[in-house]
């Protein structure tokens, strides 16, 4: 009986902390330029020194 | 639009700037044709390295972007031309409206959908062993209740959230003394929650909080795609209107020139009007001359000269010269504004349409909720306890839900519209599609929308036009223009002179030519025409090029394809009688009229929906813009004014008019599929609503159920269309 109360709140909290991450990423505007976030991810970043 | 560079630069755009987080100035742009990711490295790259700029970020999605300048270094100027000489010509933003394009909506819909999938997810985790005690597994009753408990402590507040968007929207209904959809959904959830509390105190066996939460989770797909329909229509179609116009140069003291909204100008101003650009607003000429396109004004297809003193109606294209305008009204007193009032007024009347889903609404909230009360007090007359008795008509309502009802319409809408988006047909609303599906009488614009509503050659000589063309590509005079569409390659003549509203001179090959009007080449007696050209060498014979207004290359076959599909066909034009009737003759309509004013349009296409017809109209001018929001749905091609895009519900892009074919053949296959899920999800509530009567649910088959027939709909709505693809 015990260890059901302990995996289930363990299972919950596990996703309750994907919860919050999906809260995070629309709060932070993750999902308002889809297309422009798939193109950048393809972009080089200008490199402006030689690598070491 | 063609704007010449350096003109730009010293232009003052501070009406659009606005403060950003940290008290810099920026500026939204709407950037055109950036629609890859080399456009956006190449664009965020040029455009964040000039001197004054911050940072410059684009967003692919809605073209938009957004620069960020020094404090009191803001140029917004140099980074249109800046844009402009990369090949992406872009046009500021209002904040105003800027700030509206922000999709809080849409936000607060996502955070729902997840907290709603979030709470069903693992609700069902609870009701997993909860089920399997239904079939006599072992669960013992204190088991069971911390199941029911657990179960509890997860849906109830993710049900209270999720149902956030349902409650408000039956409250606003209630209020208004009406019952949407929303309201017997907020009232089957909230009833749930409560009486499943009331059973886990109590210690019963029939708890459903994971149907009440899967629910909204279902009822909550449907209304996310709803809304993303909505705003990728709204998107498209407020960047249409941000292309066109907004904005007008006004000429302040020293001559200095600024970029001001259009709300911002007050009679009296000094506009400046160039080439390619739209009168912004009624003026009177006061220096320069030039040629103006009336057509999506009056649907008149010739040009009209005009030079100082004369009047210039706002939404006309200038088309030759650079001209100097005394603004004599406002914006919205402008000419255009009597035809925004008549398109108000259709708007307004098209308003009162009650949707597919609302029709359903009103039919299905009262047998719903009589024979729930019919289930608890018939239980109560045979005997039944009254916790049984409100148990089972909790049951009738939870199995009776609107789940395949909430989902049946924006299912089949997102996937007709889809459908149609990949044939370049732009949707606005779901309503237009249920609107368009009921249409049995179309309405024709001529100019523009039957014919091309531009001047095409007639009986091209083409040893004439290889003559004529150096001069023609010279010129931006449609006439000249639809001449040198008839060459290739061809050289261009030298120290070109264009006289506005008379014709070009230069010379070919060492030999000084003149294209224009009869008098200005030097025919003489020949009579003054706006559909033809002469050319001629001086001292050689003159040539004369006719043109004429043509005919859309699938216009025959569209009028064959709607006739085919049982509807009637008409053609209401503000043109001359003339051109009309030989349109309507070359495309076998009978029922024509011409020499319409936009009030006399807007008010036969409501005589015919007196008559009981259901009238789309198809128009693109601002002639037409009334007649669209009067009509009962309505098409505009991309090339329609922002006034007609705004008022149509549909618009189609490309040159072709089977568009309206397609889109007719689709928002019919729509209405299919949205009654046929009607019609399944009656036939289920037929067979769930008795077997809740007496007893024969218990959660497990509610939620089956429940999925099971969301699912079918869902699966019905993806064959919208499929026909009408082949």
């Amino acid at each position: 009986m015990s260890i059901l109360i302990f995996l289930a709140t363990v299972s919950i909290l596990l996703a309750l902390t994907g919860l919050a991450a999906f809260w995070w990423t629309v709060r932070s505007g993750q999902y308002d330029d889809p297309l422009g976030d798939a193109s950048r991810i393809l972009l080089e970043d200008p490199v402006d020194r030689p690598l070491d | 639009m063609a704007m010449t560079s350096h003109v730009l630069e010293h232009q003052d755009f501070s009406a659009f700037l606005r403060d950003g987080e940290d008290g810099r100035p920026s500026i939204d742009l709407l950037v055109k044709g950036a629609r890859c990711t080399a456009c956006l490295s190449k664009i965020e790259r040029e455009i964040s390295a000039m001197p004054t700029v911050t940072s410059a970020r684009l967003n692919l999605t809605t073209g938009k972007l957004s620069v960020a300048f020094e404090r009191g270094r803001d140029d917004a100027g140099a980074v249109l031309e800046r844009l402009e000489g990369l090949g992406y010509p872009a046009t500021p933003f209002d904040p105003a409206k800027a700030m509206a394009a922000h999709d809080a909506e849409g936000r607060r819909l996502s955070m729902a959908l997840g907290v709603a999938a979030f709470g069903a997810g693992n609700a069902m985790m609870f009701s997993v062993p909860i089920w399997a005690g239904l079939f006599g597994q072992e669960l013992g009753p204190a088991t069971r209740t911390l199941m029911q408990w657990m179960s509890a402590v997860i849906a109830a507040p993710c049900a209270v959230y999720a149902g956030m968007p349902f409650f408000t929207s039956a409250w606003r209904s209630l209020r208004k003394r009406r019952a949407n959809m929303d309201v017997p959904i907020s009232i089957g959830v909230i009833l749930t929650l409560v009486i499943s509390f009331v059973e886990t105190v109590l210690g019963g066996a029939d708890t459903y909080f994971d149907a009440a939460i899967s629910l909204l989770f279902l009822l909550l797909i449907g209304r996310w795609l709803d809304h993303q329909l909505r705003a990728s229509a709204r998107s498209a179609a407020g960047d249409l209107l941000a292309m066109q116009a907004s904005a007008a140069v006004v000429v302040g003291e020293g001559g200095v020139e600024h970029r001001t909204p259009l709300d911002d100008i007050r009679a009296g101003d000094l506009l400046l009007v160039r080439p390619g650009e739209r009168i912004p607003v009624d003026g009177v000429v006061e220096g320069g001359a030039s040629d103006l396109d009336n057509a999506l004004l009056t649907g008149e297809t010739a040009p009209v000269r005009v030079g100082t003193n004369d009047i210039c109606r706002a939404g006309a294209l200038n088309l030759t010269g650079t001209m100097r305008l005394r603004a004599t009204a406002r914006s919205e007193d402008s000419a255009v504004a009597a035809i925004a009032r008549l398109v108000e007024a259709g708007a307004q009347s098209r308003s009162l349409y009650v949707r597919l889903a609302d029709k359903a609404a009103a039919l299905y909230v009262p047998v719903v909720h009589s024979a729930a009360m019919i289930t608890f007090l018939g239980g109560l007359a045979l005997g039944l306890g009254p916790r049984e008795a409100l148990l089972r008509a909790v049951a009738v309502l939870i199995i009776t839900c609107p789940c395949a009802l909430g989902l049946a319409v924006p299912a089949v809408q997102i996937t007709a519209s889809a459908r149609l988006f990949r044939r370049g047909v732009l949707v606005k609303s779901g309503a237009a599609l249920e609107r368009l599906a009921e249409v049995d009488h179309v309405v024709f614009d001529k100019t523009g929308v039957l014919t091309e509503g531009r001047p095409r050659l007639l009986d091209p000589v083409p040893a004439a036009i290889a003559m004529a063309a150096p001069l023609a590509r010279a010129s931006a005079h449609p006439l000249s223009k639809a001449l040198s569409a008839q060459t290739g390659v061809s050289s261009l003549a030298e120290d070109v002179v264009e006289t506005p509203g008379q014709g070009v001179e230069g010379w070919i090959g060492g030999r000084h030519a003149r294209l224009g009007r009869a008098a200005f080449v030097g025919v003489p007696g020949a009579a003054p025409s706006e559909t033809e050209l002469w050319f001629g060498f001086d001292g050689d014979t003159k040539i004369r090029f006719a043109f004429a207004d043509a005919i859309r290359p699938d216009a025959v076959e569209t009028i064959a394809a709607l006739r085919k599909r049982g509807l009637t066909i008409e053609i209401l034009s503000g043109d001359l009688a003339a051109p009309v009737a030989k349109a309507a003759q070359a495309l076998g309509i009978e029922t024509w009229r011409a020499g319409l004013t936009p009030a006399e349009k807007s008010e036969a296409v409501a005589a015919r929906g007196r008559e009981g017809r259901r009238v789309l109209m198809v128009g693109d001018g601002l002639n037409d813009a009334p007649a669209l929001a009067n009509a009962h749905a309505a098409m505009a091609p991309g090339s329609a004014l922002d006034a007609s895009q705004n008022a149509a519900d549909l618009v189609f892009s490309g040159e072709g008019l089977e568009a309206v074919v397609a889109a007719l053949d689709v928002a019919r296959s729509a209405r299919r599929r949205a009654l046929e899920n009607f019609a399944f999800a009656a036939l289920y509530n037929l067979i769930a609503a008795p077997a809740a009567m007496f007893g024969f649910i218990n959660p497990l088959v509610a939620a089956l159920a429940m999925s099971g027939s969301s699912l079918t709909v869902t699966l019905n709505a993806l064959r919208t269309g499929v026909k009408a693809r082949r």
